[in-house]
């Protein structure tokens, strides 16, 4: 083998090794899901089998069992009202006052924009109990309303944040010459800072969807009718019954659910980068 | 009539004042140009022209009429941008048209509007690209076309040339004045670049530290500045200036020459000693003190390269050069100007 080869090779092994490793890490509990959701129950619970692939022939009764025999529609269209509410709220929110906090503020903008972002550090854990009582007062108990209303509290604070950057990064001569052009300050902001920040926009639109769909810690404080679940709390909650777990339709349900995040975030996924990056370096 | 005309203009950023009581009369269809170094308020002053700062007090008056409180786009003025600031989002076509749209002219007057300016800029192929697909030529003539085409009281022009590199920028600092004594309109132009005032002003306003320090045409400004600031600022390399009786004295590098070269007019006579000579081809440069004065201070001389032959001229050599006294130029240690001693 000539000598250039091989440094080359073991050079590079190394790195495609530490890439395999994390490829394996991020991939595996994907294949567990894939694999168990088409498992027959038999398979799954026989010990002596390998449970790295399937021993007996794959099957579809545990999707069967999801659409007939369980709300599952009725959670998987909950979280579709609830995430397409909670963006186009934070949207409505989040683009007015990101770009107000990078154009109208100087230096106290800064300092307020961090600040708004340090609230979408403070733990769920912490604040759904004085959330409680916002929720009973709206009497919104056991509702999957009180959701659309809990879940901008996180969402608004991280998208604003987002956006700051996003705006921030636009060269303020566009607007300005729009100013001048014979735009008003609104003006300015909608025909050129929306739709130059457009992948900012769509980071947000994902990001904010992702969020509210991936959300449990809420939605299973408030919510207990079976009919006002998110996926996630249906899933979790009507499928492990006492102490059985109804493993395939759990990871049945679960890989549903991934799917359009997968597609959004696959198809998206440059300008997702960008978004979340865009701002941070010139 | 003054097509812009500002009244003690002051502008301050909290106790700063950027803009310090500027009064400034254009003329209508005059190219002004605002010379000054950077910081110096002059890019802060062209936004309170066109509306994008609100001056602190002073009265601004554009067409004759005090627009104060007139919001940017009712004020009838034009703004190009030191990067352009085109919309990168529209067409060349679309970006034209922008000022137009906005104002609601009817869609057949529009597209006669956009015609004529794309015509006059020649930029008429280009209708249908992206900003991002022009050369930066091409873009600043988008940019001026799109200034133009509602036909300003004012145009204002933010260091446009800035972004160019050397030998383009002699080419559009040329294409920016013709183009501006064919179309007529009122300009007002900012920058940091004595080349391009001195080339391209009917008048230059000198600004340092927020205030006028003189208005005047390009030979007012070079040959008769008001004070040590113009003097020291216009011109490459500056006047020389060295202090002398209480005052300054004053001469530019090109009257300093070797004595023998005078002969028609009375002279001031300098002992000066040679450190460092530049030639320039069309030029020669010399650097070096004078005898009786500072000796840390440079003084240079700017010398036509066919007269003075290398050998004549060497480091550490002393020689005899004078300034015709017409030449010579009086400040008072204030730094203003004095009436010819």
């Amino acid at each position: 083998m000539p000598r250039a080869v091989l440094t080359k090779m073991l050079r590079e092994t190394p790195f495609y090794g530490a890439v395999a490793f994390f490829l394996v890490l991020a991939a595996f509990p994907f294949y567990w899901m894939v694999i168990t959701s088409f498992k027959t129950n038999p398979d799954l619970y026989n010990v002596t089998h390998v449970p790295f692939w399937f021993n007996d022939p794959p099957t579809l009764e545990h999707f069967r069992y999801l659409f007939d025999k369980t709300l599952f529609t009725t959670w998987l269209l909950n979280s579709l009202i609830i995430g397409l509410c909670v963006t186009g709220i934070t949207l409505v929110t989040a683009v007015p006052a990101g770009y107000s906090l990078a154009r109208m503020t100087g230096r106290q903008g800064e300092a307020l924009g961090i600040g708004i972002f340090l609230t979408y550090l403070v733990p769920p854990t912490l604040l759904f109990l004085p959330l409680s009582r916002v929720v009973a007062g709206l009497g919104l108990k056991n509702s999957m309303w009180s959701l659309v209303v809990i879940y901008p509290t996180f969402t608004i604070p991280f998208c604003t944040w987002l956006l700051m950057g996003f705006f921030k990064a636009l060269p303020v001569e566009i607007e300005e010459a729009a100013i001048v052009d014979g735009c008003s300050l609104f003006g300015a902001f909608v025909k050129m800072a929306i739709p130059l920040s457009l992948p900012g926009i769509l980071t947000v639109v994902i990001f904010t969807f992702t969020l509210t769909l991936q959300e449990f810690v809420y939605a299973l404080t408030f919510i207990s009718a079976s009919d006002q679940k998110p996926i996630t709390l249906g899933v979790a909650t009507d499928l492990i019954r006492g102490d059985i777990f109804y493993w395939g339709e759990i990871m049945a349900g679960a890989l549903i659910a991934s799917i359009p995040v997968a597609i959004a975030y696959n198809l998206f996924l440059d300008r997702f980068i960008s978004g979340i990056t865009g701002g941070a370096v010139k | 009539m003054a097509a812009v005309s500002t009244r003690n203009i002051v502008k301050k950023f909290g106790e700063l004042a950027a803009v310090n009581g500027i009064s400034l009369d254009v003329p209508n269809g005059e190219f002004m140009v605002l010379l000054g170094p950077s910081g110096c308020g002059k890019t802060t002053f062209l936004r309170i022209i066109c509306g994008l700062e609100q001056q602190t007090s002073g009265d601004l008056l554009i067409g004759g009429d005090i627009v104060n409180d007139v919001p940017p786009r009712a004020r009838g003025v034009a703004m190009m941008f030191q990067s352009y600031g085109l919309y990168p989002h529209f067409s060349v076509r679309h970006n034209i048209a922008f000022p137009l749209r906005t104002q609601r002219v009817p869609g057949a007057e529009i597209n006669k509007k956009v015609a004529w300016a794309a015509q006059l800029l020649g930029i008429d192929h280009l209708l249908d690209r992206r900003p991002r697909q022009l050369s930066g030529g091409e873009r600043q003539r988008v940019a001026l076309a799109r200034a133009l085409v509602r036909e300003p009281t004012a145009l204002l022009l933010d260091e446009p040339l800035s972004n160019l590199d050397a030998k383009l920028r002699a080419f559009a600092r040329q294409e920016i004045k013709q183009f501006q004594q064919r179309v007529g309109v009122t300009t007002i132009y900012v920058t940091h670049d004595q080349v391009e005032a001195m080339g391209m002003g009917d008048r230059i306003a000198v600004i340092d530290h927020g205030q006028v320090r003189q208005v005047g045409t390009p030979s007012e400004i070079y040959d008769n500045p008001a004070d040590r600031f113009v003097a020291a600022f216009v011109g490459a390399p500056p006047m020389n200036i060295v202090a002398r009786n209480g005052g300054y004295l004053g001469f530019r590098p090109e009257n300093f020459l070797p004595k023998d070269m005078i002969k028609d007019a009375a002279f001031t006579e300098f002992k000066f000693r040679v450190d460092r000579s530049e030639y320039l081809g069309s030029e020669r440069i010399v650097y070096g003190a004078l005898e009786g004065f500072d000796p840390k201070q440079v003084i240079t001389a700017k010398l036509p390269p066919a007269h003075v032959a290398d050998e004549w001229i060497r480091p550490g050599e002393w020689h005899l050069f004078a300034v015709r006294n017409s030449a010579l130029r009086h400040f008072d240690d204030d730094g203003k100007r004095r009436s010819r001693l």
